[in-house]
């Protein structure tokens, strides 16, 4: 309640330390509020980065393998049909058998000595052969991946009476590493093999490559197209109802779920226009359809941003109207159109539910070398890997995520370096 | 020109999609056989000559979908399933040109109700499962269906479903509507328990939609809780939770037995011999189906029934079981594996 004695000036003195009150408790609002997103995104970051710095080691054992002749050759012809389906198990089987004789006599010991050993093992002495048929009958010491249970629990995260291990397991282990055949190296195979089911030899290379040709024809379709829309509905367009009408869709596109853009893409690139399932292009395509109305909003935007006076000016000294468009305002609407390209592009990058109809969301072991191979992309990865029963795949998930991430941070810091660089300030 | 253009352009991709020829089996189907579909694709890609397999997993239902939608490239070879084929998929199979069809029964899975090491294992009976979790339970001892009034769940602890049970509040998380687990524990368990009342099983004659709704609807007062399609999060949630249960397949216990212990149901253990004896009570059978009209012209169809069926993939030793997989019995197996080999049409 103001006294109606005190004049207007003691009125305003009084009540500004309750303005100031409010203001200091309004910027703390604003802090609080940046705070805890801060805090979230920290807390999001370090737990995934906790979850899955162990991804990037792998667990190894020290094999003296002889790749004896008469296992994986036995006719010698060294046809490569025979090599590529050899028992090369039986090679890392029987060079386990030389570390441990002991455990070779009882057919349950040797399963479970086998067992420590990926399977993989096998799979990468089959490459090494097929690369070099020289190599038979020859002996070398390999680095072969160990089974993901033996690698959780040198990596702490099983325990070793969690009754996953046989104690004769334990010992066999205990004695590997005491003669120094075990070791933690980089784990390259996660950044060079494509999907799998074991998850020691499980890697983001096929996912990585899907996602690439995705987004280069999600780029190639959206990037013009978008562009060349938008700068008809901004600069040439007439002002009338149907420009209007095309606008306004424009806008509402921009909000529709993406999976609806799936059930477009699987009734018309799949089911009317008869093109491969789980092709990279198919989902670029569909991708594209997400993007462009971004594009065109953006490019739209940037065109808009750009003063009239320039135009006006171009237009005056003679320049047509496309001369002045393309000369004068595109350029100058450049690093906006970029920036909103690439934001566009990494929102593509993120995106699993518009993969899930046109069969992208899908095992797939073979790295795709091109548009039309089967991939799948990095969030279907992610995706897949967090719904597998093994243990190890839940630091395999927080890899692929960390991946995916840096990704995301990499193209969303060239949007920010090319907006600093080259846009201009009227 | 710019249409013109465009139109090009989507021509040039639609003449280059369908051109190419299919040299790699395609499988599509349910999320519970995709876990052992990939395993044997994987080894299948590695050991042969063949390409490697692609497996979608699109659910039981969706699978057979798009294994019925027709013959050609553009439609898949194999559908994976955790239940048998219905009459109405066969027919439009059939309406669709695909009158043969190989079947091919893999082995067993088991929906285990788990809950943290860090309490006792519980002892339940499906009774005792239906009445924690039904929508509307039997008001009194139900025992002809005139006399058989019912009532919206009144139980709050596993005390009040059954004496014997400890005084624990009941929480069981479990999969959502959408998930073919929660299919298959409504079938198995839910209705399993619900059958026991005679005033109940009575109505199954009578009113088979009424009798399906009594025993199928799962209570929504929040002492079932929807926990998502993805077991690692319910099997997360129990170990910091040690008073829920949760509902997952087996083999998640199986990668989890050192957090988890299966609860005993009508006196089994959730364990592997059990189910594979056909003991434990909620368990089902796996199956795949191949487009025969395919096999000869996609590449290595055959090669990859074979590889499925050998013993070193799916018999007790084999690497199927180390993913969680239940084996047929040895007869059981010896009987699929030749119907399978030998091409056989599925038998209704």
């Amino acid at each position: 309640m103001t006294d109606p004695r005190q004049s207007p000036t003691e009125t305003i003195l009084a009540s500004l330390p309750r303005r100031r009150r409010a203001e200091a408790r309004f910027h703390f609002y604003g802090i609080a509020a940046i705070g805890i997103a801060l805090g979230f995104l920290i807390l999001l970051i370090g737990a995934i980065g906790h979850q899955g710095i162990g991804a990037f080691s792998q667990t190894e054992i020290a094999l003296d393998v002889t790749l004896d002749e008469s296992v994986l050759d036995p006719s010698g012809t060294r046809d490569p049909e025979t090599l590529s389906t050899a028992n090369y198990r039986a090679v890392v089987r029987a060079t386990l058998g030389e570390i441990f004789p002991e455990a070779m006599r009882k057919r349950r010991d040797r399963r479970k000595l086998t067992e420590l050993v990926s399977i993989g093992a096998g799979f990468e002495l089959r490459e090494l052969v097929l690369a070099d048929p020289g190599l038979i009958g020859r002996t070398m010491r390999v680095w072969a991946p160990a089974d993901d249970e033996v690698d959780m629990l040198f990596k702490g995260v099983t325990a070793r009476d969690s009754g996953r291990f046989t104690g004769k397991q334990l010992e066999w282990l205990d004695r590997l590493e005491a003669e120094g055949r075990i070791r933690s190296a980089f784990n390259w195979r996660f950044f060079s093999n494509g999907d799998s089911r074991e998850p020691e030899l499980a890697g983001i290379l096929g996912a990585m490559s899907g996602s690439f040709f995705a987004l280069l024809t999600c780029l190639a379709l959206s990037f013009p197209l978008g562009v060349m829309a938008a700068i008809y509905l901004e600069e040439f367009a007439p002002r009338n109802r149907w420009t209007d009408l095309v606008e306004i869709n424009i806008n509402n596109l921009a909000a529709v779920p993406s999976i609806v853009f799936g059930l477009l893409g699987l009734a018309v690139f799949l089911g009317f226009m008869g093109l491969a399932r789980s092709a990279p292009l198919v989902g670029g395509m569909v991708l594209a359809l997400m993007t462009l109305p971004t594009i065109i909003i953006v490019t739209r935007a940037s065109l808009h941003a750009v003063p009239p006076s320039i135009r006006e000016a171009a237009i005056g000294l003679g320049a047509s109207r496309m001369q002045a468009m393309l000369h004068h305002t595109l350029p100058l609407a450049t690093p906006g159109i970029m920036t909103g390209t690439i934001i566009g592009m990494a929102r593509a990058l993120g995106e699993l539910a518009p993969l899930i109809m046109i069969g992208m969301v899908a095992f797939i072991v073979d790295v795709p070398q091109g548009l039309l191979d089967p991939a799948s992309a990095l969030p279907v990865q992610v995706y897949i890997w967090a719904d597998s029963p093994e243990r190890a795949f839940a630091e395999k998930t927080a890899a692929a995520i960390i991946v995916l991430l840096a990704f995301l941070v990499v193209m969303n810091l060239t949007a920010v370096i090319l907006r600093r660089r080259f846009e201009r300030r009227w | 020109m710019r249409n013109a253009l465009i139109a090009a352009l989507f021509a040039g991709v639609a003449v280059a999609g369908t051109a190419e020829a299919r040299d790699q089996i395609r499988i599509v189907g349910s999320s519970t056989v995709f876990p052992f579909s990939t395993a044997v694709a994987e080894r299948f890609g590695k050991t042969t000559s063949f390409k490697t397999p692609i497996v979608e997993a699109t659910g039981s239902g969706g699978g057979l979908k798009l294994f019925c939608t027709g013959i050609g490239e553009g439609h898949p070879d194999i559908t994976n399933a955790s239940r048998r084929i219905k009459a109405k998929e066969v027919k439009k199979c059939a309406e669709n040109g695909i009158a043969d069809v190989i079947e091919v029964k893999v082995g067993y899975d088991g929906i285990v109700l788990a809950n943290s090491r860090d309490t006792g294992q519980m002892s339940l009976t499906l009774r005792d499962v239906f009445l924690a979790l039904a929508h509307e339970v039997p008001d009194g001892a139900c025992e002809s269906a005139d006399a058989c009034p019912m009532k919206a769940n009144p139980y709050n602890s596993w005390k009040d479903v059954n004496p014997d049970l400890p005084d624990v509040r009941i929480e069981v998380l479990g999969p959502p509507a959408t998930s073919g687990t929660r299919d298959a524990f409504v079938e198995l368990a839910m209705e399993g328990g619900c059958k026991q009342f005679a005033g109940i099983k009575a109505m199954k004659k009578a009113d088979k939609r009424a009798y399906k709704k009594v025993c199928h609807t799962i209570r929504e007062d929040g002492a079932y809780i929807e926990a998502g399609e993805n077991d690692n999060l319910i099997v997360q949630k129990l170990t910091t939770n040690p008073r829920a249960l949760g509902i997952f397949g087996f083999s998640f216990l199986d990668q989890n037995d050192d957090k988890l212990q299966g609860s005993m149901v009508n006196g089994v253990a959730p364990e592997f011999e059990e189910i594979a004896d056909g003991n434990y009570p909620v368990s089902r059978a796996l199956f795949f189906y191949v487009k025969k009209a395919h096999v000869g012209e996609v590449p290595g169809i055959a090669e990859f029934i074979a590889e499925f069926t050998n013993e070193a993939t799916w018999g007790p030793e084999g690497y199927l079981a180390d993913k969680g997989l239940i084996p047929m019995s040895d007869a059981e197996r010896e009987e699929w594996r030749a119907a399978a080999n030998g091409l056989q049409n599925r038998s209704m």
